[in-house]
């Protein structure tokens, strides 16, 4: 996403962290990424106050350890951290998933496209709609 | 957007109301436009049962009797709304709105573009996000509190 800030992809399959990686570079988005594989050093990196803080999340549901769902749930009552916007990124299709994201604040939900085509066409929306947005300055 | 349901436009002003509405027409977006012009009759809809839920709401933030700001503050403390996504669609590029905004969890923040052909773009945008991502419905919420019940008297 355009903007001074990174984005956080907090990703535990190699796979997908490097179609996201490949699609956002030929779409020239988000110069900085940085990745966590798991939801609790996605937190750790969050909670450190000499890290720079994402302007926007990119999370997957189903990680090992702590949930996605258990991670939107600790972002979002972190008072240092609520006003990141988090976007679902998964393969799960369940109502109950989606209901229960936007129930924890999430801002977005994208079941991940099976091609690469697709993941491209995909971020390209996602990358398209967020460099609209003004989004939060947020501390360091 | 990805389901059919009407999109709530909350705007006092009746030329960027027009605006989003001839934008809807010219992308041919299927959903109906509901307009109010303020808070109050943005909850007042909201309350009435007898109208669908919207599937997104387009809020601007100064607004007479209640402003934006302060419809965030009462629908996402309840939950009967607090699920609907409501993207802020305003003049006011002030770093205090937007970081207030997205604390009271906005799913966008966008800042209305002055000139028609950028208006219809930033409408073109947001329409192709919330057609990539789900939506929630309202379905399950009510099928859980039925569950809810059933195990409250079954105790």
């Amino acid at each position: 996403m355009k903007g001074a800030r990174p984005l956080l992809l907090v990703e535990d399959s190699p796979d997908d962290v490097m179609i996201i990686k490949r699609a956002m570079s030929d779409l020239r988005a988000a110069d900085r990424m940085i990745h966590a594989p798991s939801a609790e050093l996605a937190l750790v990196y969050l909670r450190d106050a000499a890290n720079e803080k994402p302007g926007l999340i990119l999370l997957d549901l189903n990680l090992p350890g702590m949930s996605g769902t258990e991670f939107l749930q600790a972002v979002k009552a972190d008072p240092s951290l609520v006003e990141i916007p988090v976007i679902v990124l998964t393969s799960s299709q369940e109502r109950q998933d989606i209901v229960h994201s936007f129930d924890l604040r999430a801002v977005g939900y994208v079941v991940k496209p099976s091609t690469y085509a697709e993941a491209l066409e995909a971020l390209k929306i996602i990358d398209g709609y967020w460099s609209l947005n003004a989004l939060p300055a947020g501390r360091r | 957007m990805r389901d059919s349901r009407p999109v709530l436009l909350v705007e006092d002003d009746n030329i960027d109301a027009m605006t989003v509405r001839r934008a809807f027409r010219d992308l041919k977006v299927g959903n109906p436009l509901v307009h109010v012009v303020n808070g109050e009759d943005a909850l007042a809809f909201l309350q009435d049962e007898a109208h669908d839920k919207p599937c997104l709401i387009l809020l601007d933030l100064n607004m007479p009797k209640m402003n934006g700001i302060e419809f965030l503050g009462i629908t996402k403390a309840d939950p009967r709304w607090k699920k609907v996504p409501v993207v802020v669609l305003t003049t006011s590029s002030e770093e205090q709105d937007v970081t207030e905004s997205f604390r009271l969890s906005v799913a966008g923040y966008i800042v209305k573009p002055v000139d028609y052909r950028n208006f219809v773009e930033a409408v073109r945008t947001i329409n192709l996000y919330w057609t990539l991502s789900e939506i929630p419905d309202h379905g399950v919420e009510r099928i859980n509190e039925g569950c809810q019940t059933i195990t409250a008297c079954g105790r």
